[in-house]
């Protein structure tokens, strides 16, 4: 076996932190690596000292067999590695060609920019990826998962001998990982190593040869994942076994209405979106990537505008006009891209969750009591095992999974009558996901009406008493919860694209 | 969990610092920096010229101070919530000639004065403001048209012409008279300074400990998101250009007192000088950090190097070169400091 890359007894520290404790790995030729562990863990961290972005504080690492040091990014790209990043990197004003090709932009005489060149070319990457998407779109008009895919086409474009994929599938949908893995597996068979992280267990047995767990900063073990069942790399991150408790959908017909949306209408992006949710029941949206969900969403949250339709609040018609008004009328939106919507990634654990909830932590004169808002944070903090040296620590310094727990924290503290979840556990571990359906449980069982937009369907079939499917902005039907629902009867609601509402499961 | 992390020293065992690598830590917080600079001016001109030190000298650059100290704090107010306000200058001048209309031109008493430079102030704020907020008109221009209209308007009211407080007793005290010198003989700290130091505690306690400060640093930082949680961010804007305006309201009494006058050819250029202030003070011109006490000590760095360079007998016009110098050097640390963390 031929190691592409030996990392060993790395170390790594930050301000009150240890983030790596003489950790080790490493990657042969035309392997899939999966790399996992819980947030926090310091998967991305190792990653970051492997690709030069962080200078490491110990340890050493081989390159093809050789002693490197990679001073910074450009040098880790020269030596052959190339890394698609947990957060998005791209610049939202450019174009998808001028992202790709960043700092390498064809040149013709004079050192003008070549834009055909640049816009051929990366078409035909794109083409390879079987991709199909304008060069010429500009970034910040895309979905995340779009974006996700310019980010997988950069690195490629830079003919990387080792791959880092920090949670490339977070924001795919089903058929896109399906592609990625086919751009995987092409990638395997010419020779090229992949480190692979994700917190999507199936994807470890579908896609990972190896697999190395991590756990608080330390290395736990490499196994085989074919030899290897889940359970046990499960227990191998987690510490403990995760028992996962099935659902039960509680019969909450008699129960008031909370929430009643009727004929949404946006353009293309909302038709004619009509549903309920009421007291003590969790509503699931299932359907594709761009199936409207979230526009549906934001557009009762009052986020973004909508064209026609009216929403009803606990049976009295309300005018939404903005977020504001929206979380008067007792409803909360959580984000599915927490970067640019849910956090102030600058500002501290403590401020962020109290953001939402200003007003409770203040006396008349607008003072802020200091003390109530750290002991708030600091009970979240434990109640959500949020991984943080303290809650003045600032969030851009929390690792990925721990960010997405802050913003649940500032929902929870809102305490909404109405919950919108998109997308709750992105990028969380598997021990922390199954505590938050505990807790949007609890949150339903205590009244509240839930809705959670997953494109996991194992997500929306293990938590919703009802589901809602939509398709091209239109709500192509409601499925009862529970077993009698399968994945199929969700498929072909999410691709039926022409008319014909069912309501088979309205009640 | 332990209880909070350390700021300025990380502790991180075993790690071996050289002390290059903690001069630079300490160097991490650009108030620091800023503050021993200050440090550093001040030994530097007085070994050179023993007059420096003098009482009477260290009072004239807190006078000098006190007008774009007060500016250059509102000034921070905005600049922490991802905007800019280049109208603090003509704002300042304009509350200035209000107040003279209200003084001198309707006889009116003192209290009213003041009341009207500080209301003045807070309304062309507010309507700045608005400009921002809800018509969503960037700030720079906003506030570049508030400059020019407020420029005009102080013109056209005063009919280009100084208006004098001659008539109403006791307005020169206001900047000039010393309460505190009154009660300790040996500090006859001016009032103007004194006004200063009170505007900078309030709107430190304003930025740290209310509500209205914490959306600043969040609006700055993330303004979507705060969007997103529900707040009414255009409200909390205009509130926050609107307490910006009248801060220069202070301003405004501050110059007027100290001339014993209304200039309504004055305030172009303060803007400038109160942004520089800030800038050197470390507080981040895309929003989100900064401090007031760094504003100050920017403010001081600019009066204390324009003091020296005058006893030192430098020419004014090198001293315009030096202030400039000294603007990059500071932004230069700043990045720096943010390049390492
Ligand atoms: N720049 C930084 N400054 C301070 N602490 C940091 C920094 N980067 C990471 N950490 C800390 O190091 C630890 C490991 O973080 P890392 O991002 O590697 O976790 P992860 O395993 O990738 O988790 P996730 O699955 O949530 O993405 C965390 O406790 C995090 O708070
Ligand atoms: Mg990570």
């Amino acid at each position: 076996m031929t190691l592409l890359v030996k990392m060993h007894g790395i170390e790594k520290w930050f301000p009150g932190v240890h983030s790596l404790k003489s950790v080790q790995f490493d990657l042969a030729v035309g392997e899939v690596h999966a790399l996992m562990g819980e947030n926090g863990a310091g998967k991305s961290t190792l990653m970051k000292v492997l690709s030069g972005i962080y200078k490491r504080d110990g340890g050493e690492v081989w390159i093809r067999g050789e002693l490197a040091e990679p001073a910074g990014p450009r040098e880790a790209q020269d030596l052959g590695i190339g890394i698609i990043h947990q957060e998005l990197s791209l610049m939202n004003d450019l174009t998808v060609a001028q992202n790709v090709f960043i700092g390498r932009e064809p040149r013709g005489l004079f050192g003008r920019l070549d834009e055909r060149a640049l816009n051929q070319q990366t078409a035909e990457i794109f083409a390879t990826m079987n991709l199909k998407l304008d060069p010429k779109a500009i970034v910040g008009t895309l979905t995340i998962a779009k974006q996700q895919m310019i980010e997988i086409a950069k690195a490629l474009s830079f003919r990387s001998r080792v791959l880092i994929m920090d949670e490339p599938t977070a924001a795919l949908n089903d058929a896109e990982i399906a592609e990625l893995f086919g751009i995987i597996r092409q990638l395997k068979a010419e020779g090229v190593g992949i480190i692979y992280i994700s917190h999507k267990m199936d994807e470890i047995k579908r896609i990972a040869d190896r697999v190395t767990v991590m756990r608080d900063g330390e290395y736990v073990d490499t196994v085989q994942a074919s030899e290897t069942p889940l359970s046990r790399i499960i227990s191998m991150m987690v510490g403990r076994e995760v028992r996962e408790s099935p659902l039960q959908v509680p019969d909450t017909s008699g129960n008031e209405v909370a929430l009643d949306v009727r004929q949404l209408n946006r353009g293309t992006e909302i038709r004619d979106v009509s549903f309920s949710v009421r007291k003590g029941e969790i509503l699931g949206f299932a359907g594709l990537m761009g199936a409207g969900r979230t526009e549906v969403a934001r557009a009762i949250f009052g986020a973004d505008p909508l064209e026609s339709g009216e929403i009803r609040v606990h049976g009295k018609v309300r005018s939404i006009k903005s977020p504001n008004d929206a979380v008067a009328a007792g409803i909360g939106y959580l984000s599915e891209d927490r970067k640019h919507f849910g956090l102030a990634t600058g500002m501290d654990v403590r401020a962020n969750i109290s953001l939402a909830s200003l007003d409770t932590f203040t006396n008349g004169a607008g003072v802020l009591d200091e003390k109530v808002m750290k002991d708030v944070a600091v009970g979240y903090i434990s109640q959500l095992g949020i991984r943080t040296p303290s809650d003045r620590q600032e969030v851009r310094f929390l690792s990925g999974g721990n960010q997405q727990k802050v913003v649940i924290a500032k929902w929870l503290l809102r305490d909404c009558d109405i919950l919108i979840f998109d997308e709750p556990t992105r990028g969380i571990d598997i021990g922390a996901k199954s505590e938050i359906y505990k807790l949007l449980e609890e949150l339903a069982g205590q009244g509240r009406a839930i809705i959670v937009i997953s494109s996991e369907l194992p997500e929306v079939m293990r938590l919703s008493h009802r589901i809602g499917v939509m398709c091209e902005g239109r709500l192509t039907g409601i499925l009862p919860g529970g077993a009698g629902t399968t994945q199929e009867d969700i498929m072909q609601l999410a691709t039926q694209r022409d008319a014909g509402v069912s309501l088979a499961g309205e009640k | 969990m332990s209880a909070v992390i350390p700021t300025l020293a990380p502790s991180t065992p075993g790690k071996p610092k050289s002390p290059l690598s903690r001069l630079i830590e300490m160097g991490t917080h650009q108030r620091l920096l800023a503050f021993a600079s200050l440090i550093v001016l001040l030994i530097g001109f007085s070994l050179v010229s023993p007059n420096f030190m003098q009482t009477s000298n260290m009072i004239a650059i807190l006078q000098a101070t006190s007008v774009n100290g007060v500016l250059a704090i509102a000034a921070t107010l905005v600049i922490i919530t991802g905007g800019i306000d280049l109208s603090v200058g003509t704002l300042m001048t304009f509350t200035a000639v209000m107040a003279g209309v209200v003084l001198t031109y309707a006889g009116m008493p003192l209290p009213l004065g003041v009341a009207a430079a500080i209301a003045t102030g807070a309304l062309c704020g507010l309507c700045s403001g608005t400009f921002v907020a809800k018509m969503k008109i960037p700030p720079f221009i906003a506030t570049l048209g508030m400059m020019l209209i407020l420029k005009g308007l102080s013109l056209v009211i005063s009919g280009t012409r100084p208006i004098y407080f001659n008539d109403t007793p006791g307005f020169d005290l206001i900047s000039r008279g010393s309460l505190i010198g009154e009660i300790i003989p040996a500090l006859p700290i001016p009032n103007g300074v004194l006004i200063l130091f009170l505007v900078a505690a309030a709107a430190s306690y304003i930025l740290g400990r209310t509500v209205l400060g914490r959306y600043a640093f969040a609006l700055g930082s993330n303004e979507e998101a705060v969007r997103l949680s529900g707040v009414n961010t255009d409200g909390w804007k205009m509130a926050i250009y609107a307490l910006a305006g009248g801060i220069c309201g202070i301003g405004g009494l501050l110059i007027a007192s100290r001339l014993n006058s209304a200039q309504p050819a004055l305030g172009l250029g303060y803007e400038l000088e109160a942004i520089a202030a800030v800038v050197i003070g470390g507080t981040s011109l895309s929003g989100g950090r900064g401090t007031i006490l760094g504003t100050l000590i920017g403010a001081l760095i600019m009066a204390v190097l324009t003091n020296g360079l005058r006893v030192l007998s430098v020419a004014q016009e090198w001293q315009t070169v030096v202030t400039g110098a000294i603007i990059i050097l500071a932004v230069y640390a700043d990045m720096m400091r943010r390049k390492k963390a």
